[in-house]
């Protein structure tokens, strides 16, 4: 809470600058003191491989900090565009400098990784949003410890490794990491470093473009005891789900840890009926089918939406819901009450919909 | 009843249906091609406006803190003027409009904008954006036209009380933004009961909120940090030359206190100068905009199942732009395109004069005018007709025929 005599003190400054804040102008001087919103400046991006850059950036001041494992929504403009996408944090907390990290490998057809790999420069002013996600290491660190990744599903657990490598309690651990190809292996460098450091790390890279996919019944020679791991998992959704599998029939799945981006969402139609959309803010409707998404019926009609990352996890995109129910297309549950406030990219009408968009 | 003696030929009567559609078509194709090029000196150019209205308004409020010495006090107020000018119609204006939407940015948004003058953005938005580019021009229904205190078209019916609309046009040319505020609450709607009382109490609540922030900082804080500014400077000159002034500390105190006052009252005078003048000039380009002579107003049975070609064509007659260099057309918001505005009001203000050429070349082709004006001209048209309207009677002013490039060859 903020002491009643400096909110009346914050008040009178406010009143100064009405309806602006006085942030407004002293972002003029250096758009990181504003705390209308947080902003990071680029500080130095390095090339991991061909096609992923390490992006170090300094947060603001009001920078919330983040564990590791967690993931950072971005906010870059393109071309004009205001674009918001999510990043895993592959810094560790706390950097002594105060930066952060983030690890995109370039996907040619995207918007923003594009921007990361290729075009940004130092200097270049970025939007930072909520640090979220789930998938962290428990505190204090389990002594044991398994890391299973693939490409640049490492971004998670470089985090992870970088902090238990500073607090030096990398006393026990196996990481199992896939790449296609040599050349591909994003921390190549850095994992050798942590090896070197730490006798009880040891990395199994794997190069499946030459040794084929690693499959949930390799663990048993990749690693042991498995069993007795606290495990982290991070890669695409058919090596999760296979692992996943093997945890469920053969060990405890309560030590499973596992990052899932969601796959694009939508696309085919599914079970649920769609309905037609009404933006009540520009009048323009819009039908949905089952596997469309309001975001992209809307935009498809014409509208002009706010979107971000169109996975369900920035909630850039919401609106309020005035009338009608949606479908989550992710779990497929229905819902939606008068005034709710609805992510667009993940939600589909079910039946006519008003949202105030 | 002064029911109008002369009937003005409607403009798309000389068009079939089929014409209409490809009317339409082509101001489509004009919408989608400029939206589809949007992108990042659009961006580079709205940021830096509004971070140059910020450094205005910055140098202004600190010019005024020496409002007391006159040539700070001139340069102030002008720095001041034009940035609240700037924040106004280049900057409120088009952001509310949704004009710079398509660049997803969180705070440049006409879903989160507010702006410096007596309109609530939400009510703005509704009375603007919605009423008056959807019926514009529409006898009846346009809100906007007249602003439903003013006799501007000879359609409307007379009644004494236009008598004195020679003088709150006076007032409302000074004090612009109340007028507008007021207006945008809709006085038919509510004296019909088609607004329920929580809406108006809401609406009332807002613009008292917009007018209290308004008066605190234009009338109270900023002059009041003026007068502390000030007296701290005399308090401390007197400091420096003790001895050699009678009246010991209490005279020095009285002094200083004097001269803060004086110059409280210097900034606020100031305030309210930079408030006026933007004012005025609001007034001006918006009344440029639809009341000179060649704009065509419509009864609704003459809209009635209107097409979208006919939309445009209503948008395109209804409109009267002003001629004028760049700095008039930044200070106007570009509303001196007030016709391409009407076309395409959330096309990013920006890109009006790249489509003027292509907008004269469809009137061209389909034979239809494209009202244009220097300002003095266009201002002289609407005062007279404020004028004349006053009185009962007047009729039509002639309108302009088809474009034609042959005509305007300096254009």
């Amino acid at each position: 809470m903020v002491p009643p005599v400096r909110r009346k003190a914050l008040h009178a400054v406010r009143s100064l600058f009405t309806p602006l804040l006085p942030d407004d102008y002293l972002e003029l001087i250096n758009p990181l003191w504003s705390t209308r919103e947080l902003r990071g400046r680029i500080e130095r991006i390095d090339a991991e491989t061909p096609e992923a850059a390490t992006v170090l950036i300094r947060p603001g001041f009001e920078w919330p900090g983040h564990r590791p494992g967690q993931y950072l929504r971005i906010g870059v403009v393109v071309d004009g565009i205001h674009h918001w996408r999510a990043y895993s944090l592959t810094s560790e907390p706390d950097r002594r400098d105060g930066c952060i990290s983030i690890t995109p490998k370039l996907v040619e057809s995207g918007k923003v990784s594009p921007y990361f790999v290729r075009q940004a420069r130092p200097g270049d002013v970025v939007r930072l949003g909520g640090v979220e996600g789930t998938f962290v290491l428990p505190e204090p660190a389990p002594r044991k410890l398994l890391f299973l990744s693939a490409g640049s599903g490492i971004t998670p657990i470089m985090s992870m490794l970088r902090s238990l490598h500073r607090s030096d309690s990398l006393a026990d651990a196996v990481h199992v990491h896939s790449a296609r190809e040599a050349e591909g292996v994003i921390f190549a460098g850095l994992l050798g470093e942590i090896g070197d450091a730490h006798e009880g790390y040891h990395l199994h890279l794997r190069i499946t473009g030459e040794e084929g996919r690693i499959g949930p019944a390799d663990l048993d020679r990749l690693c042991p005891d498995w069993r007795e791991r606290h495990a982290f998992l991070s890669g695409p959704a058919a090596m999760l789900d296979a692992m996943s599998e093997r945890w469920e029939r053969d060990a405890d799945p309560e030590l499973l840890h596992m990052e899932r981006f969601q796959p694009v969402i939508g696309g085919e139609p599914g079970e649920g009926e769609g309905g037609r959309v009404r933006f009540a803010k520009s009048g323009v409707e819009a039908s949905c089918d089952s596997g469309t998404p309001i975001l992209v019926g809307g935009e498809e009609a014409g509208a002009t939406l706010p979107f971000g990352c169109r996975m369900g996890i920035c909630h850039t995109c919401v609106g309020r819901l005035c009338k009608g129910e949606v479908r989550d297309l992710r779990t497929g549950k229905v819902h939606g009450s008068e005034g709710e406030m609805i992510r667009t990219c993940v939600n589909a009408p079910e039946g006519p919909i008003e949202i105030a968009l | 009843m002064n029911a109008p003696t002369v009937e003005v030929e409607s403009p798309l009567a000389h068009l079939s249906e089929g014409q209409l559609e490809e009317l339409a078509r082509e101001f489509d194709e004009i919408r989608d091609r400029t939206f589809a090029d949007l992108g990042e000196r659009d961006r580079r150019y709205i940021e830096s406006m509004i971070a140059m209205q910020r450094r205005l308004a910055a140098m202004g409020r600190v010019l005024l803190l020496g409002a007391r010495y006159r040539p700070a006090k001139i340069a102030g107020t002008a720095a001041l003027s034009m940035s609240k000018i700037l924040e106004n119609m280049e900057i409120g204006h088009n952001v509310l409009h949704g004009q710079w939407d398509w660049m997803n940015d969180p705070q440049i948004n006409s879903s989160t904008w507010d702006w410096d003058t007596a309109s609530t953005a939400e009510a703005w938005k509704h009375s603007h954006n919605y009423v008056h580019h959807t019926f514009t021009n529409i006898l009846g229904k346009d809100k906007d036209l007249g602003y439903e205190i003013m006799r501007i078209d000879p359609q409307q019916r007379w009644h004494p009380v236009y008598l004195a609309q020679p003088l709150y046009n006076l007032l409302l040319m000074a004090f612009f933004e109340w007028g507008v505020a007021l207006h945008d609450l809709d006085f038919e709607a509510i004296r019909k009961g088609r607004k329920s009382k929580a809406q108006v109490k809401r609406e009332l609540a807002g613009i008292r909120e917009k007018a209290k922030s308004q008066v605190v900082k234009d009338y109270i804080a900023w002059p009041l940090l003026s007068g502390l500014a000030m007296a701290a400077l005399d308090a401390g000159l007197e400091a420096r030359s003790a001895g050699k002034r009678r009246g010991g500390l209490a005279g020095a105190l009285r002094r200083a206190l004097g001269g803060g006052r004086s110059s409280y009252r210097a900034a606020a005078s100031a305030n309210a100068t930079a408030n006026i003048v933007r004012n005025v000039w609001a007034y001006a380009i918006i009344f440029c905009g639809h009341f000179p002579d060649q704009t065509h107003t419509f009864k609704p049975e003459e809209v009635e199942d209107e097409s979208r070609g006919g939309w445009y064509v209503r948008q395109l007659t209804g409109a009267a732009n002003i001629e004028g260099g760049p700095l008039f057309h930044v200070a106007s918001g570009n509303l001196g395109y007030q016709v391409e505005h009407h076309l395409f009001p959330d096309l990013p203000s920006t890109r009006y004069a790249e489509i003027a050429p292509q907008v004269k070349q469809v009137c061209e082709r389909y034979g239809l005018p494209y009202n244009s004006g220097p300002f003095l001209q266009q201002l002289g048209m609407v005062q007279r007709t404020i004028l004349r309207l006053a009185f009962p009677g007047g009729a039509p002013r002639p309108k302009p025929g088809p474009y034609r490039r042959e005509d305007h060859p300096a254009l």
